[in-house]
């Protein structure tokens, strides 16, 4: 039989095989196509979302029917195969993942196998992943009509697709570490399609080389795994041969941990992981290159923040979960570093959101909270909470992002500022501004949305796992969230509509741009205006042109490919949710994603939360709050105009956060610094700048401490050190330059001297 | 016959093409150099060859003359560019990859 | 069998010198003549062992065809033809440094390997084998290297024409 009950599971690889194909036959032939290249992309993850509607039909039925047959204690035969269904100690269901794999080369009894790994974790991801990526590329036939880059954009984003879907289905660490490196080079591409302009490709590059510090980590880390195998399984008394395979891996971890072997290579194996999932998901204070990243299309914003890029960490954490479990024993219900840093994130991406006047950068701040929320959980032993908020997050910030990209692309002039540009579109896109309203309540979590049930999920485990500070923390940040997202769209929607006529507008908006906005002002040729926008020096002449034909400039309502999107990913923002939910007693969710992790007794991160009625009426408080909050201080202004202004405390507060907590100044300093001067004059500086203020200023108070602490330790101590190491770093650099004379022949004499002395050696050696 | 008379041939002259390959000033001596090496890895496929008494020695040495070939014509071309770029074919002034 | 001894010592002689020659004149013209010299011998040492069939392939396409084209280079670079400065830049020791070290090494390890081997010649290699080789056992990489001869000559061509 040709289609059996797992003919999609089983061959699930064609899923990512079929974007890299169209990325190829794009790449290749796009040119002859022109704008109609974009329907092979369309075509490719349209057969790829129905394969993975597919694996989720199949996968679904499998577990369904795996229920049934525990309940009647058989194994069932399907389809001619045995598929293995274990019963765990407490009668506990597991579906064993379906793995299909092929030896790619071995050595010395060492096979290192690739294949693909289909579980529910990775048939949810397929879903998430297909879908976005499938409205993505509808979204962008409107929104980058007309672009120079067109047929690359499209390329770009089959290949981001296939990469990150390869990444999914891998059934090997090393095959999650090759698919996470090529999501990182597609992020790139992608962020730096307008790389003309300095800033964006800066962004590109900025995005590139911070998530390769945290891939520093993912790469000691897979190493690691391999190891954790070989300890446990020499442990065992068998030969000791390590492997990179998912399970083997997971199964390793668990038993390590129970057995009391060996704690410290996993937790060194946990916390690389962890720099790994920082860099990538966005987690502080690896956090700085996701608000620049703001500077790619914005329909490729909403592809990295919802269902690519930044959950690949997130994914990676809940992949190889019990080495963190067991790494940094998180049963045992204390702080440990990943619900520290998810936690520490929550907050800060929060509070970073509130001073921003970009609405792309609001959401990527959001995005960083959330993100932060989902490691957060990792941490706290909420497994099923992290992924369920993945997948509800997925669809509401897809949302979200898509919608600002309407709002930005039928607006006057492409603007992504809601101070000067925005205001009052409600009346002009009531569409969008629906759409955007339920993605920015599923956010908030507004009950019976799917954020609500999300979020709620996290807290409750939280608490019910005795991480109670986390749970609280979680609430302070539900706070922030519905506080900050009223004002955005009280700034984007709401009162009077600020961004002038195209053409009448101009003196003024040249000046007066905040920080964080300094990346959009171009000359427009044909408007002779500075113009605030992300394309404008590109697609835009031609789509000025495009609404020239509408008669006006103003803002107007988006057309079908831009508000076909939008729909269903409010729908989904809304009904995902009802998925899982300890409240209204389903449980589908949890159900179908678990993984099945090896001999799992003493794991019980899969279990749904216990529903407790204060849990919800906590959360809808702090949201209610929020909104408050918002509502009194930017709408009705209670304290009056331009607070933070006038009050030197809160001035000085939104100065720390406009300036992103000076991470950025601190992280720019340490390259600038590199060319300065040597270590000893670093540190005789900072030896001046602090140690001597510290005398100076410890008899003045605690005003007097707190600034001093604010002025010195974090800007000039913290970059002092900085500037020392980064000197040290710069000092080696300067001898490796030295080799680089562009003498051909001289690196000629290097290589060959260099492989004369090798086999020299390998001569003297035999 | 030793087979070792014609491998220290062929050590010598690969060496002396090591040595042309990083001392000479204009490319297409440096392409000649490249030259002395290759006949110098065809003299040991010969030789090989003919200690094992069958033609593959030849044959392999059939191809090495082959690819030759075609590295000189793609070689000369890029001396062409550079010397057209540069107005020199010192291969010291062509250095923009300078760090 | 000393008859070919000698001969090889005498064609290695020449081949030695004209190699030396070609690493080290000023003349650039005379480098590529030396060149020929040295292919010449290793030619010459085909014959004596008794592979004609690649050695009178080496007289034609190396001696035929490649010095050709390396004399059009040397014009086409308007290199200048009698004796200029200096053709050899200031590596000279490093230079040095790898050709010994690499010469040297590959004796040791020629020397190690293959101390008194000796080669017997019993008949001479008929071209009949190595068409049969070539178009049996080795028919793939034939074909390869046809498409990459194709693929170097279009490349070629594309980079040295005037646009």
């Amino acid at each position: 039989m040709l289609m059996n009950h797992f003919w999609f599971l089983d061959h699930a690889w064609l899923i990512p095989l079929i974007p890299a194909i169209s990325y190829a036959v794009i790449l290749l032939f796009g040119k002859r196509y022109g704008e109609r290249a974009a329907w092979i992309g369309l075509a490719s993850i349209g057969s790829a979302w129905v394969l993975a509607l597919g694996t989720v039909v199949q996968w679904i039925s499998h577990v369904n029917d795996s229920e049934g047959a525990e309940a009647r204690g058989v194994v069932q035969s399907i389809g001619g195969m045995v598929r293995n269904i274990r019963l765990a100690a407490e009668s506990k269901l597991h579906v064993e993942p379906i793995i299909h794999s092929t030896t790619w080369f071995q050595n010395n009894g060492f096979k290192l196998n690739v294949g693909i790994q289909i579980d529910g974790l990775a048939v949810m991801m397929l879903f998430v992943v297909t879908t976005i990526s499938l409205l993505v590329h509808f979204y962008s036939t409107e929104y980058l009509k007309g672009d120079r880059r067109f047929n690359h954009y499209y390329a770009a984003l089959s290949l981001f697709s296939a990469s990150m879907l390869f990444l999914v289905v891998a059934s090997s660490t090393l095959q999650l570490l090759a698919g996470w490196e090529l999501v990182g080079l597609c992020s790139f591409m992608l962020i730096g399609h307008w790389w003309e302009e300095k800033p964006n490709s800066n962004a590109a590059l900025k995005a590139f080389l911070t998530t390769r510090t945290g891939d520093i980590g993912l790469l000691t880390g897979v190493i690691m795994t391999f190891f954790v195998v070989q300890k446990y399984a020499t442990m065992a008394g068998g030969k000791g041969t390590g492997s990179f395979d998912i399970m083997k891996v997971n199964e390793a971890a668990i038993g390590l941990g129970e057995h009391g072997g060996s704690k410290s290579l996993l937790f060194w194996c946990a916390a690389a992981l962890l720099l790994a999932i920082m860099g990538k998901s966005g987690q502080f204070p690896l956090h700085t290159w996701l608000p620049d990243a703001m500077a790619g299309p914005t329909p490729v914003s909403a592809l990295i923040h919802a269902a690519t890029m930044v959950v690949a960490g997130v994914y990676l954490g809940a992949r190889v979960y019990p080495i963190f479990y067991q790494g940094f024993h998180i049963a045992g219900g204390t702080i440990n570093p990943m619900a520290a840093i998810g936690g520490a994130t929550v907050i800060i991406g929060a509070g970073l959101a509130f001073v921003q006047n970009d609405i792309k950068k609001v959401l990527a701040y959001s995005t960083i909270s959330q993100l932060g929320y989902m490691v957060m959980a990792l941490g706290v032993g909420a497994w099923t909470a992290a992924i369920f908020h993945l997948f509800t997050h997925a669809f509401f910030k897809a949302n979200l992002f898509l919608g600002a990209g309407s709002v930005s692309h039928s607006g006057a002039n492409h603007s992504f500022d809601m101070k000067h540009d925005m205001g009052g579109l409600r009346k002009y896109m009531p569409k969008t501004f629906i759409t955007f309203m339920i993605g920015t309540a599923a956010l908030i979590g507004i009950p019976f949305t799917a954020g609500f049930f999300s979020k709620d999920e996290i807290l409750a485990v939280a608490g019910e796992n005795n991480f109670t500070f986390f749970k609280y923390l979680g609430l302070v940040g539900a706070v922030m969230t519905a506080c900050y997202m009223t004002r955005c769209v009280y700034l984007t929607f709401f009162g009077e509509y600020r961004g002038g006529h195209a053409d009448a507008h101009g003196a003024g908006h040249d000046v007066g741009h905040d920080v964080g906005h300094d990346t959009h002002a171009y000359v427009s040729d044909d408007h002779a205006t500075p113009i605030h926008d992300d394309h404008a020096a590109h697609a835009a002449h031609d789509l000025h042109d495009a609404h020239d034909d509408h008669g006006h400039h103003g803002p107007h309502e988006s057309n079908f490919p831009i508000l076909a999107p939008l729909f269903f990913l409010s729908f989904m923002s809304i009904a995902s949710g009802y998925l899982l939910s300890p409240m209204l007693k389903i449980e589908k969710f949890a159900l179908w994603v678990e993984p099945h992790f090896g001999d799992d007794k003493h794991f019980n991160v899969f279990e749904p939360g216990v529903f407790k009625a204060i849990d919800p009426i906590l959360a809808v408080a702090a949201g209610v709050v929020g909104m408050l909050l918002a509502y009194a201080f930017y709408w009705k202004k209670a304290y009056g105009e331009n607070i933070t202004e006038r009050n030197g405390a809160l001035r000085a507060g939104k100065n720390f956060l406009v300036n992103k907590y000076y991470l950025d100044v601190l992280y720019t300093d340490i390259i600038v610094g590199g060319v300065k001067g040597p270590i000893a004059q670093a540190a005789y500086w900072v030896n001046q700048n602090v140690i001597d203020n510290v005398l100076r200023y410890t008899g003045k108070g605690a005003a007097g401490a707190a600034q001093f602490v604010y002025k010195y330790i974090d800007q000039k101590g913290v970059d002092g050190v900085y500037n020392g190491s980064a000197s040290g770093a710069g000092a080696l650099g300067g001898l490796a330059r030295k080799l680089q004379t562009g003498r051909v022949q001289l690196y000629a004499f290097t290589v060959l001297f260099g492989l004369g002395a090798i086999a020299l050696l390998l001569v003297i050696f035999n | 016959m030793l087979l070792n008379q014609f491998l220290l041939l062929s050590a010598f002259l690969f060496g002396t093409g090591i040595y042309g390959v990083i001392t000479r000033k204009h490319t297409v001596l440096v392409l000649a150099s490249v030259e002395l090496m290759l006949v110098a890895v065809n003299i040991n496929m010969v030789a090989f060859g003919a200690t094992l008494n069958n033609a593959v020695g030849q044959v392999f040495a059939l191809f090495v003359l082959t690819i030759a070939a075609a590295e000189v014509g793609v070689g000369l071309a890029i001396v062409l560019l550079i010397y057209r770029n540069l107005r020199s074919a010192n291969p010291d002034d062509a250095s923009v990859l300078k760090g | 069998m000393v008859a070919q001894n000698v001969a090889f010592w005498i064609f290695a002689a020449f081949m030695a010198a004209g190699a030396i020659r070609v690493v080290t004149t000023d003349n650039i013209v005379h480098a590529a003549l030396w060149l020929v010299l040295v292919l010449a011998g290793g030619a010459a040492q085909f014959i004596l062992l008794g592979q004609e069939f690649v050695a009178w392939v080496q007289v034609i396409v190396y001696i035929g065809a490649v010095i050709v084209l390396f004399l059009f280079g040397i014009m086409l670079t308007r290199a200048p033809m009698e004796a200029e400065e200096k053709l050899n830049n200031n590596l000279r020791w490093p230079g040095l440094a790898a050709a010994l070290l690499f010469a040297g090494t590959l004796a040791w390890a020629f020397l190690d390997q293959w101390g008194s081997d000796k080669i017997k010649l019993t008949k001479p290699v008929r071209t009949k084998e190595i068409g049969d080789l070539v178009f049996r056992g080795y028919l793939v990489p034939f074909e390869v290297v046809g498409v990459l001869l194709l693929a170097a000559l279009i490349g070629a061509v594309v980079m040295a024409r005037k646009d």
